[in-house]
């Protein structure tokens, strides 16, 4: 693998390997020395132009298990402030010899501009770009689901006939796209719930059945419900009336959380506004996966960096 | 080019039962006797010497598989590796006398791996090697403990091993090369 872009261009073979080296890394964590020397000497530049904590933190967390060297690059207090474009940073970090770059930017399109540009050498996996993509959110998604489902019998196995509901702001959301064309590529089947202002125009395109009713999907009883984030940061108009009315309408309160069905896990892909999206109840309860994606998103980070990071000619075995 | 078959079935049964022989003698007994297998067809070679052992014990012999991939010093010179798991008995590996096996020895940079991977696991008291077949074109100090057939053979040539658990059949051939590569022995 060159380079992990988007979601879209992985095939079914492609995603349930990475999956299954996620397994493997998983495993790693809970040895007595949960580092592994595979990319001694190889450096991974995390450029960071656009705020993220656990983003960054897993990646450079993922790295270093791998016996990466990490440089993180945030753009507050950085050149980028000065006014410094995207490619004479990727170009000035370039020069000091970097076999990765690890790129989060505000504009959607940031990675692929940057991989395929010409500017640079070096593999890129994106972090998130604006709101086109997450890839390695969806994978951890994908993973936390199927860890949930089959456990230690996980590897090996899509998610053929697994039913997915993803509530909240999809079109603002890379994390919804990812995880929808993710999911529906390992043979899930994706329905999404929004408020129709929050709802993308091309969703008739989309391998998806979009509904307005919260109420009507967890009736439904899906195998998971993934809550998004309000991006309060990307709303620049009213795409509704006020918080209060959201929560009452898509939001995961603790009532509804009751009427869930008892297999029904939750995600959500954080930071969490607790009481709008997602209530206390369900963010802390038993089916709540929200932690182990966090744990199992250093897993799939080590794998993507790992199937980047080696092989001599951009091919697989 | 020719295909030349080395071994049959009932060789490698015999190869195995020697080796299997030969680990009881040399630890005196299957007492903290762990076997690892290299995936994969080393780990079908741990499991099958481990049931010999065990009808010849009368006990179950731990075995597990033991993946090198990550610890591999040449994956920036073939197409990315896919690993495969790593399955430690739940007795641990700390104290105990490790049995690496392999279906092929070559270049020894597998068992260099293997090495590496085993002690970020634990201490063994002691780690020996069995291989099925011994092919020669060593480039690291290593040699194996156990050996089922010596194969001299040239480096362009390809050593096959094939087993029943997932090829078919037992057999091992030579593919590739010549009848007797000058210099190989």
């Amino acid at each position: 693998m060159r380079h992990l872009l988007s979601t879209r261009d992985l095939d079914r073979t492609t995603a349930v390997r990475i999956l299954d080296i996620a397994e493997d890394m998983a495993d790693v964590a809970q040895r007595a020395v949960p580092k592994l020397p595979t990319l001694r000497g190889k450096t991974v530049a995390n450029l960071f132009f656009e705020d993220s904590t656990r983003t960054r933190l897993s990646f450079e967390a993922a790295a270093k298990r791998l016996s990466a060297e990490v440089i993180t690059f945030s753009a507050k207090g950085s050149s980028v402030s000065k006014g410094e474009s995207l490619k004479d940073t990727a170009q000035t970090i370039a020069a000091m010899g970097m076999d990765a770059v690890v790129l989060r930017h505000s504009a959607s399109g940031a990675a692929a501009t940057l991989a395929g540009s010409g500017w640079i050498d070096a593999a890129v996996v994106n972090a998130g770009d604006g709101t086109h993509e997450h890839p390695t959110q969806g994978l951890l998604d994908a993973y936390s689901i199927r860890k949930r489902l089959h456990g230690a019998a996980s590897r090996g196995r899509d998610l053929d006939g697994v039913r997915v509901t993803i509530v909240g702001d999809i079109v603002h959301s890379r994390v919804a796209r990812s995880n929808v064309w993710l999911l529906t590529t390992l043979g899930a089947e994706v329905s999404l719930v929004a408020p129709a202002t929050l709802l993308p125009g091309a969703i008739d395109s989309w391998p998806v059945t979009a509904s307005h009713d919260l109420d009507a999907a967890i009736a439904a009883k899906p195998d998971a419900l993934m809550m998004l984030r309000v991006q309060a940061e990307r709303m620049t108009s009213g795409f509704f009336p006020n918080e209060r009315e959201y929560a009452r309408e898509w939001g995961l309160s603790a009532e509804r959380f009751a009427r869930l069905d008892a297999d029904t896990m939750v995600l959500h892909p954080g930071p969490m506004n607790r009481g709008l999206e997602i209530s206390s109840a369900a963010a802390d309860s038993a089916r709540s996966v929200v932690l182990d994606q966090v744990t199992n998103g250093v897993s799939i980070r080590m794998a993507v960096l790992y199937l980047v990071l080696s092989g001599n000619d951009g091919t697989d075995a | 080019m020719a295909v030349r078959l080395v071994l049959q079935q009932a060789d490698i049964q015999r190869a195995l039962t020697r080796i299997s022989h030969e680990i009881l003698e040399s630890n005196r007994g299957s007492d903290d006797l762990v076997l690892l297998g290299i995936p994969t067809r080393g780990v079908m070679l741990a499991e099958r010497i481990a049931g010999i052992i065990g009808s010849l014990e009368q006990r179950d012999i731990p075995v597990g598989a033991l993946d090198v991939t990550m610890y591999r010093d040449d994956l920036d010179r073939h197409p990315t590796r896919t690993p495969r798991p790593t399955r430690i008995p739940e007795s641990g590996i700390d104290g105990r006398t490790v049995v690496l096996v392999d279906d092929v020895l070559y270049s020894g940079r597998t068992i260099r791996a293997a090495l590496d991977a085993i002690g970020d696991l634990g201490r063994p008291r002691a780690v020996r090697l069995a291989a099925l077949v011994d092919r020669g074109h060593r480039e690291l100090p290593i040699r194996a403990d156990f050996v089922g057939k010596n194969l001299p053979s040239a480096a362009a040539e390809r050593v096959n091993v094939r087993l029943a658990e997932i090829d078919g059949e037992d057999a091992v051939e030579i593919d590739g090369g010549t009848e007797h590569p000058g210099g190989a022995a």
